[in-house]
């Protein structure tokens, strides 16, 4: 019995208490985020942006919290109960999980997996799910339209992601992420990589299906996309989930080309302040981006989003593969 | 069976769970706080002011099928790329050749499907 | 190891159950979701067998990509899933003769494998210790130089999986007309605006 203790129940309680150590500020910043987007976009646009509850609206985003628990939780006659459920929940589970293995400091990481990077691979490959799903089960055809054309959309750039990835790899020799940010000491990868940073930070924006690539919404002609038949709670994990998305996806690009928890120089009065900070910063800037391009560029055309994928991301990526990995090779450069 | 790679793991397996339970709990929380009066208005599909007419999933065109099958094939050449760019070094220059071989011949169909115009959307 | 024990029942079961429920469930959306959630189980016992290079590419490739083009086959295409049912039966009898040949064979293999002398060491030799060596770099260092001709003959797969794939769906539209990017930003200024000095209240 005090083995059980020792070797089951005890590293359970500990690994719960870490878990939610990540979860909770997590989903604070993304209330933030939230409030956040509309006070950028509110400047960009000279307005205040929400400012009545509470000081500079800083409680607003758990006004908005509350207000949606209190509603009723819609789930339409033609739909699929259990699918339309399950939807939403499987969106904010996969955005909360692939948190499990970002290193927010060297050694400060819950699952050290020597694949690391994969599995953030895997995990933002599946959130086409949680859309395509929405839209099958809710049967209506806004969300049906929506569904079918996020998903074609979220697949045309992973693809780019990979390879983009791959130049990442050639360059650090490991899949773990904690390797990843160390190779990065001398020099951030954002400066040699630099066409691979933007594909990657675009593909991004695609891939959480954020403005201008937000067709899947598009609510001048689809009204929300996949979400239209959601409401209450199941509205509220599709939003978390898509604003959890948003951070992941900012901390992954701050691992993968700004060093992660590396100050810009490794100088006197950058070291003081603490790893975790940078990179916070770091995702914090990235956001900004995020808020920046959804108030400033337009929506791109269904087309145009195809051919940017496909035709101008892919072969580019692909090459920069082949270039980054002739060089390595050619210079001895490639890690051991 | 290593125990140290498995125990990197189980953080994940707990998360997971975790994730999907307060998922869960959030649903069954609004359910159980807000008041719930369906009636078939409120729970019809949205549409413009009328009745849906029909089903709404339908056929639709044959080309997202082949973004899909694409984006298969890619996804496998990206799957493939993993365990070159971990072992680059070690490898050699055959190795390095083998992959670019590997990447050429995917490249000639690459181009076939960029003149046949499969990458072309309307 | 208590974990590891309980890992492998929970994985193993949901497993199992899954995949009866793939072939069981009325709803074909829903058998693709139970692939998916199988997919899932199988990917954590590669994990238990330390194959976690594996375990992540069934994720990518599987459920990320293949059960994506089958959740559209079947969410989307029209097939009138009863009339497909009436068949089960007729079909019955094949499919299980399929099912004993796999059987006899995957026993078959096992048996062999366990018996041939020698066997069980080339299995052993080939495989490094995951502890020394990441099992993603020790893919690498054989997938690419000793199994060089296997992993050219999977790329001349996906070469005539792509060209497949075009020529079985792509049809060209009519009357469709397309931007040209290029001839749109390379037409020259003179060839669409022009400047016309007008007199003051002279009227066109």
């Amino acid at each position: 019995m005090a083995e059980f203790w020792t070797n089951f129940a005890w590293p359970t309680v500990t690994i719960t208490a870490q878990i939610l150590v990540i979860v909770v500020p997590l989903l604070v910043a993304v209330a933030f985020l939230t409030l956040a987007e509309r006070k950028v976009i509110a400047a960009i646009q000279m307005r205040k942006g929400p400012n009545v509850v509470g000081p500079f609206g800083l409680l607003q985003p758990f006004a908005d919290g509350l207000k949606l628990l209190v509603k009723e939780t819609i789930v339409p006659s033609g739909a699929n109960a259990a699918v339309f459920v399950a939807a939403p929940m499987l969106t904010f589970a996969l955005s909360l999980i692939a948190w499990a293995v970002i290193p927010f400091d060297a050694g400060l990481v819950l699952a050290d997996i020597n694949v690391g990077i994969l599995y953030l691979f895997a995990i933002s490959s599946l959130g086409v799910y949680g859309i395509i799903m929405a839209g099958w089960a809710s049967n209506s055809k806004y969300a049906f339209l929506g569904a079918l054309r996020s998903a074609a959309q979220m697949v045309s750039y992973e693809v780019s992601m990979g390879f983009v990835i791959i130049t990442v790899l050639l360059c650090v020799g490991s899949l773990n992420l904690s390797d990843i940010v160390r190779a990065q000491e001398t020099v951030w990868f954002a400066i040699p990589l630099f066409p691979m940073f933007i594909i990657f930070f675009v593909s991004t924006l695609a891939e959480t299906n954020r403005s201008p690539f937000d067709l899947a919404e598009g609510e001048s002609e689809i009204v929300a996309g996949y979400f239209v038949e959601y409401s209450s709670m199941a509205f509220a994990l599709f939003f978390l989930g898509e604003y959890a998305n948003m951070i992941l996806m900012s901390a992954m690009t701050s691992i993968l080309f700004l060093g992660g928890w590396l100050p810009p120089i490794a100088v006197a009065p950058f070291t003081w302040i603490p790893g975790p900070i940078w990179f916070v910063a770091k995702i914090s800037l990235c956001l900004f981006v995020f808020l920046w391009v959804r108030a400033t560029v337009p929506r791109y055309r269904y087309d145009q989003l195809m051919r940017l994928g496909w035709k101008v991301f892919l072969p580019f990526s692909l090459l920069w593969v082949v270039l980054t990995a002739g060089v390595l090779v050619a210079t001895g450069w490639a890690p051991r | 069976m290593d125990s140290g790679l498995l125990r990197e793991y189980l953080p994940i397996l707990i998360f997971l769970a975790l994730a999907i339970g307060l998922a869960g709990l959030m649903i069954l929380a609004s359910v159980i706080a807000a008041r719930q009066r369906p009636d078939s208005e409120k729970l019809a599909a949205y549409e413009c002011g009328f009745d849906a007419f029909d089903d709404a999933r339908r056929k639709f065109d044959v080309r997202f099928y082949l973004v899909a099958i694409l984006f298969i094939i890619f996804d496998l050449e990206v799957a493939f790329l993993f365990p070159w760019a971990a072992s680059l070094s070690q490898i050699g220059l055959f190795g390095f050749w083998s992959m670019i071989v590997f990447l050429a011949v995917l490249t000639v169909g690459f181009v076939y499907e960029w003149k046949k115009g499969a990458l072309e959307w309307e | 190891m208590i974990i590891q024990a309980l890992a492998f029942y929970l994985f193993s079961t949901v497993l199992i159950a899954a995949a009866v429920m793939v072939i069981s469930a009325r709803n074909p959306v829903h058998s693709v979701l139970f692939l998916i959630l199988a997919f899932f189980n199988a990917a954590g016992l590669f994990v238990l067998m330390g194959a976690e290079f594996l375990a992540m590419i069934l994720v990518v490739v599987y459920v990320g990509a293949v059960a994506v083009l089958f959740l559209f086959v079947v969410m989307m295409l029209d097939i009138d899933f009863s009339a497909l049912r009436q068949g089960f039966l007729r079909y019955a009898p094949i499919g299980g003769l399929v099912g004993i040949v796999l059987l006899v064979e995957l026993m078959w293999m096992a048996t062999v494998w366990a018996v041939a002398p020698g066997a069980s060491e080339v299995g052993v030799a080939r495989m490094p210790a995951a502890a020394q060596i990441p099992n993603t770099q020790a893919l690498g260092l054989v997938l690419y130089t000793r199994y060089v001709y296997v992993f050219q003959a999977a790329g001349l797969v996906l070469l005539v999986a792509m060209i497949g794939a075009i020529v079985l769906t792509l049809r060209q539209r009519e009357g469709v007309r397309r931007q040209d990017i290029a001839r749109q930003i390379s037409r020259p200024r003179e060839r669409s605006v022009e400047l016309v000095k007008m007199p003051p209240r002279a009227g066109v």
